[in-house]
């Protein structure tokens, strides 16, 4: 056992007991956010002992020190990878997708025969390896953003609908008749009563997609790439061992998922705040 | 009577006849637009045909670019029901060896996210800790973690099924997590007064209040975890280079060009969610049947 090791179960134990005898004692906002940031300190902590202490070789396991570097390092390869991906293929999929979606989940609002068809086809699709589209689209498109964006698209299409239909589907009578009685035209009650009251969940759906255009746009470019972007650049340096750029990419793709998914949330606390989950 | 009561309901109640409907017409829609998409290679192919000639030629051709569905009924046919099970050719060789790995990671996702979710609900220092990560982790695209583990797992020498399955076990373990300590967490107030006026240990809490009533709950996540598991598995056979499973015959269609080999692995990949998916479907009525919450 050498130095690194008994540092690791050292702040292993001394964070565990202090996680425990911090989340028992008070319960604040504070203490809410503290605890999870100090276990994932105290985890990329122990992650660096353990990768010292046991001499791990970071062909398969770089440290987290090493990640940050080669981060800092590569920063305009990955920006250039960022764009590529994310802005060009999955943001572009993304707002074609969920948008074309909306679209039509209005339409065929107004037609039971198509909402009854489409909803459970709808539902099956989204359970799919929808992914798997990915070389036909490559075929079809070609290489670069073009083919990553349709396969986001088709990806982010089902879920987006099904949520929007549904959250259209809900008819409150009185609010109906409020409006009835108001004598409003259908688009009048569509924009000042349904939409509004479908907007959580619309909002459920484009959450679900911002995850799904990520996965969409970063596996599409495993079946064929130009030589930028996010996936091509992981399946390459996978391929020479340099694990401490694919976990730098990883780092940039969930960094990038997990602040649009935010910025969402965000929006969602903006526009549905009438709704009682948004409620304290 | 009995016989019009059914057909009635077939056509105007259920979403039988709605959902007849819409697949003939993007059936429809997929002939016509596979004929403009096509012409190029059959003109190409073919010298002094008339449009209709065409236009069957489009339908027909051996490397299209849209491969029609009788073509890729035909070769799903063929390399189910005519190739030797154990032949490389077979379908059912490829999707036995992705459905293996999916069912080996679902099954260990199932149970790692459900003690996960058990450690949860009973320390407090867990919960506090981890739920933030679990919940940020669904926001992560974690599946392009998958060249990775393959690649270093098969460095280590694990090669075949078992990276496969860790990736499936790692998708499919958070929806499992999330949902279980919803449905852990789902009995009343009052539900657990009552048990803790009869002097419940927390064991007998856990086993006959709280699992129970998580049940529905994990039902919901096994639909989306296998699903994911699914996924996960055909993605991590792309990295080790097309030799075996679906996502294989994907790549390997890729490669050669083959369209509808590309579109049977597809199609075959789709059945099978829709099989696994039915299955736990079935598998919840009759628990949820049993349990007398559904009725």
């Amino acid at each position: 056992m050498n130095l690194y090791l008994w540092l690791f179960f050292g702040i292993w134990i001394i964070g565990w007991w202090l996680n425990s005898i911090l989340s028992k004692k008070y319960n604040s906002n504070l203490i809410r956010f503290f605890v999870p940031t100090f276990f994932g300190i105290i985890f990329l902590m122990m992650w660096e002992l353990i990768v010292l202490g046991l001499n791990i070789n970071p062909v398969l396991l770089p440290a987290p020190t090493a990640i940050g570097s080669k981060f800092i390092e590569e920063i305009p390869t990955l920006w250039i990878d960022f764009t590529q991906t994310l802005i060009k293929g999955a943001l572009s999929g993304y707002i074609l997708g969920c948008g074309s979606a909306f679209i039509i989940a209005i339409l065929i609002d107004k037609f039971d025969f198509l909402k009854r068809g489409l909803l459970p086809l709808g539902n099956f699709v989204s359970a799919l390896p929808i992914v798997g589209m990915a070389p036909i689209f490559v075929m079809w498109f070609g290489f670069d953003w073009e083919s990553k964006c349709a396969v986001v698209v088709v990806m982010v299409f089902f879920p987006m609908l099904v949520n929007t239909v549904q959250g259209l589907s809900i008819i409150d009578k009185s609010r109906q008749d409020l409006m009835k009685t108001y004598s409003a035209s259908y688009l009048q009650t569509l924009f000042k009563l349904r939409l509004p009251s479908a907007l959580p969940f619309v909002f459920n759906g484009l959450k679900i997609c911002s995850t799904l255009a990520l996965i969409g746009a970063i596996v599409a470019e495993f079946f064929g790439s130009p030589i930028k972007g996010m996936g091509f650049r992981i399946s390459s340096e996978v391929g020479r061992f340099a694990l401490d750029m694919v976990w730098a990419e990883i780092f940039v793709a969930a960094l990038a998922g997990c602040l649009f998914y935010g910025f969402i949330a965000l929006m969602e606390k903006q526009f549905t705040f009438w709704h009682p989950s948004q409620q304290k | 009577m009995k016989f019009f009561n059914l057909i009635y309901s077939l056509f105007f109640r259920s979403n039988f006849f709605p959902i007849v409907f819409i697949l003939t017409v993007i059936g429809i829609f997929w002939y016509l637009i596979a004929i403009p998409m096509n012409t190029e290679k059959v003109e190409r192919k073919f010298k002094n045909l008339n449009s209709t000639e065409k236009i069957i030629q489009s339908w027909n051709l051996e490397k299209p670019k849209l491969p029609t569905p009788h073509q890729i009924v035909k070769e799903i046919v063929n390399t189910v029901f005519f190739k030797k099970i154990s032949s490389k050719r077979s379908l059912v060789y490829h999707g036995w060896i992705t459905l293996e790995a999916t069912l080996a990671g679902f099954f260990l996702g199932t149970v790692l996210g459900i003690l996960l979710a058990l450690g949860i609900v009973h320390n407090k220092a867990m919960d506090l800790s981890l739920m933030p990560w679990v919940i940020a982790s669904q926001t992560v695209p974690i599946l392009a973690i998958a060249p990775m583990i393959i690649v270093v797992m098969n460095s280590v020498g694990v090669t075949g099924l078992l990276p496969k399955a860790i990736i499936s076990m790692y998708l499919s373990f958070f929806p499992v997590v999330v949902g279980m300590v919803k449905g852990l967490r789902s009995p009343d107030q009052i539900q657990i007064d009552q048990m803790r006026t009869w002097s419940a240990s927390s064991n007998q809490l856990l086993w006959k209040l709280r699992f129970p009533s998580s049940v529905p709950y994990l039902f919901a996540s096994l639909k989306v975890g296998i699903a994911a598991s699914l996924v996960g598995a055909i993605v991590g056979e792309l990295p080790s280079g097309a030799i075996a499973g679906l996502g294989a015959r994907m790549l390997a269609g890729t490669y050669y060009g083959q369209t509808i080999m590309i579109w049977s692995a597809l199609f075959a990949a789709a059945f099978l969610a829709a099989f696994l998916v039915i299955t736990i479907n079935f598998i919840q009525n009759y628990t949820l049947k049993k349990m007398a919450i559904l009725t």
